[in-house]
């Protein structure tokens, strides 16, 4: 059924698709209306789970994970600070193997305060052990909260479905609202081997001697290693049933392409704007989205980056001393490999500055008219 | 000749005889701690889920992939045993098991500092756990550093002899009686049958259940292991620590009577930490006793 809902719902509709059975959370700007609608969905049965309305969210990590050890579906919603409170137990949900979906919309941290879109929440919380997925579109944000539960409890590994504040969360788009029937069919119950019940006591999680935490690691490591060719084969088996695949990039008119942008979230369909105009002034440009960010897509950025000139990455985020965690990340996919273009790191968009696609058109004069990378990091409609 | 017994001899069994904790923990001697647990799992049989944060039980239950104990344990953050239980029981009650206890058992550092915020909440909401701070009235398990619970005069490592605690014991259990959950209760290790008692009736009831549990700690208290039971008898007898409860954070009861309320001197003496305490700082810790017992008395009355 298409429906026109803002990016926020559309999590929320993601949850109640996907039968989450426990929602904790807690508010805050802009995440607000997710819990709010799923509030209301656990009010009136829409939804068939308990809604724990926590004090922070910190418990509302903690709550998930004991309803998740418990052997139920568990999902929350949070934004950048309440996301670095629960830094924390986002090592233990990991760590604990724990398939929580949590949605994450991008904002600035604070000081000062800001309510608008950076990235820097999320990827502070890169080495957690979480999957990230980051959205373009309103109906990427649905179908994706679906099937993250899938990879996530497949591999046992929690996952986070991360949208742009208010570019995304409060932007009204018609989206294709999957028929339940064919999410059930698409997602079975959640049935972990091993759960917290008397009928089988175990003791989680206790103290683990040197002996035994370096294995338990590995084996996180191991499943995550597992993570990019099932998020490909459930985005397969997803556009199959759906009608839309669900894959790791978003390559857009990168087959040709000379000078290929590199990009996330809602800025990759603003890149994808740009590309036609550079097009059209006879640049032949393309863009390269990435959508996942945890695993990181190494095999298929570089297939695309092959066969392209240039690359720019513009990342709405910095690593303060090292710059634009996208682009050291994609720096990294292309090391040592032969044949591989020359690329360009911008930071451009900070505390919801607008990319646009003049932005992009800068870094594409910028970036063509260079041989090499300057060593100084490239700032993008910055007040120097 | 008869050989018939005249009068048969009963022996009556005033706690339940299961044992749902093994031998092979990892708790120092004389662990007040230990005899709570057990006591508490007699009560509340096997159909128990602990949640047990860092405390000295993180480490008790025994490493992985051991555990002492014969109901399934989840080893919580710090500051999340309320939360961790709250999830877990609506985790529970989603997967058709809504019968099963489920326990935040957690150390005074865990439920008067670390863990209040999240206990407070839980609490607030009326979640359907039962919450037990056994306290040893300082972060034992990281080697004897003060907490809210360690009570006036106290050494620890960081109230050092020449600057011990001068502040008193944070009050906990007005604080959640403060909440107006269904039920509050003390209980200590030298009373078994009142402390099961307690907890058997707790199972009972619905909402959060809240019990302060008085575990003396040889090892932080510097007192002999073998004193534990006679160390929280004192407790109780003196007035220190009293044995009461409270229904909807209103209805006082307090469950054992003391006659002639004993000084608190010998029960100080029995403990190196509170060696260095002069007559008039006895007189201190005395007076503080007395005034939180006629408090109690009036809430009674």
């Amino acid at each position: 059924m298409k429906k026109v809902i803002m990016g926020n719902h559309a999590l929320s509709y993601g949850a109640m698709l996907s039968r989450a059975q426990v929602v904790s959370a807690y508010p805050i700007t802009p995440q607000t209306q997710v819990v709010e609608l799923l509030s209301e969905m656990c009010a009136d049965g829409t939804l068939n789970a308990q809604f724990i309305k926590v004090e922070s969210e910190h418990s509302a990590m903690a709550s998930c994970i004991g309803a998740s050890v418990a052997g139920a579906r568990a999902f929350t919603a949070t934004s950048s600070q309440g996301l670095a409170l629960m830094h924390e137990m986002l090592h233990w949900a990991a760590g604990g193997r724990h398939p929580i979906v949590m949605g994450n919309v991008n904002r600035s941290m604070a000081p000062g305060w800001s309510i608008w879109t950076d990235q820097n929440d999320s990827l502070s919380q890169r080495d957690t052990g979480w999957m990230q997925f980051y959205c373009a579109s309103n109906q990427e944000v649905v179908d994706t909260v679906i099937q993250a539960f899938k990879v996530a409890e497949r591999l046992m590994i929690p996952a986070m479905v991360i949208l742009d504040a208010f570019a995304l969360s409060h932007t009204y788009e018609v989206v294709d609202v999957p028929d339940q029937a064919l999410v059930d069919r698409y997602l079975p119950p959640f049935k972990p081997e091993i759960k917290l019940t008397p009928a089988d006591p175990r003791a989680f999680g206790g103290l683990t001697g040197s002996e035994h935490y370096m294995e338990l690691r590995y084996k996180l490591e191991k499943a995550m290693e597992q993570a990019p060719a099932l998020i490909e084969e459930t985005g397969r088996e997803y556009g199959k049933i759906f009608g839309r695949g669900l894959g790791l990039v978003d390559p857009y008119r990168c087959d040709d392409a000379d000078f290929v942008f590199v990009t996330s979230g809602t800025a990759g369909y603003t890149a994808r704007v740009a590309v036609d105009e550079l097009r059209a002034s006879g640049l032949k440009a393309g863009n390269l989205r990435i959508k996942v960010f945890r695993p990181f897509p190494f095999d298929r950025v570089r297939e695309v980056l092959a066969k392209v000139r240039k690359a720019a990455v513009v990342d709405r985020n910095c690593s303060y001393g090292a710059g634009g965690i996208f682009y050291q990340e994609v720096k990294s996919a292309v090391y040592g490999r032969a044949g591989m273009p020359p690329l360009f790191g911008y930071i451009a968009g900070l505390g919801g500055r607008d990319i646009t696609v003049d932005s992009f058109k800068e870094v594409a004069a910028d970036a063509l008219a260079k041989d090499k990378a300057e060593e100084e990091i490239v700032w993008i409609g910055v007040k120097k | 000749m008869s050989t018939e017994v005249k009068k048969e001899k009963k022996f009556t069994m005033t706690l339940p005889a299961d044992e749902l904790m093994a031998c092979g923990h990892l708790a120092c001697q004389g662990c007040g701690a230990t005899l709570a647990m057990r006591y508490m799992l007699k009560a509340l049989g096997q159909k128990t889920i602990l949640c047990i944060p860092a405390c000295c039980w993180a480490v008790i239950d025994g490493p992985y992939p051991y555990s002492s104990m014969d109901v399934p344990i989840y080893h919580c953050a710090f500051e999340t045993a309320a939360s961790t239980a709250t999830g877990v029981k609506a985790g529970l009650e989603m997967t058709g098991d809504g019968e099963t206890t489920v326990v935040a058992w957690a150390g005074d550092g865990g439920t008067f500092d670390i863990g209040i915020q999240a206990l407070s909440g839980a609490a607030e909401r009326n979640e359907d756990i039962i919450y037990v701070c056994y306290d040893n009235e300082a972060y034992m398990n990281t080697g004897i550093q003060r907490s809210s619970a360690t009570p006036y005069g106290a050494w620890t490592t960081t109230t050092p002899v020449k600057h011990f605690k001068s502040r008193p014991k944070k009050d906990i259990v007005a604080i959640m009686a403060a909440h107006r959950i269904p039920y509050i209760a003390t209980a200590s290790v030298a009373y078994p049958e009142d402390f099961v008692k307690k907890f058997k009736k707790a199972k009972e009831i619905k909402g959060t259940r809240f019990f302060h549990v008085y575990a003396p700690c040889p090892t932080g208290w510097k007192s002999r292991p073998e004193d534990t039971v006679k160390l929280a008898r004192l407790a109780v007898q003196n007035g220190y620590f009293p044995l009461f409860e409270i229904e909807n954070g209103e209805k006082t009861t307090l469950n054992l009577k003391i006659k002639d309320r004993k000084p608190v001197d010998e029960y100080l003496r029995l403990q190196a930490r509170f060696r260095h305490l002069t007559p008039e700082q006895v007189a201190t810790v005395q007076a503080e006793v007395d005034q939180r017992w006629e408090r109690l008395m009036k809430g009674c009355a």
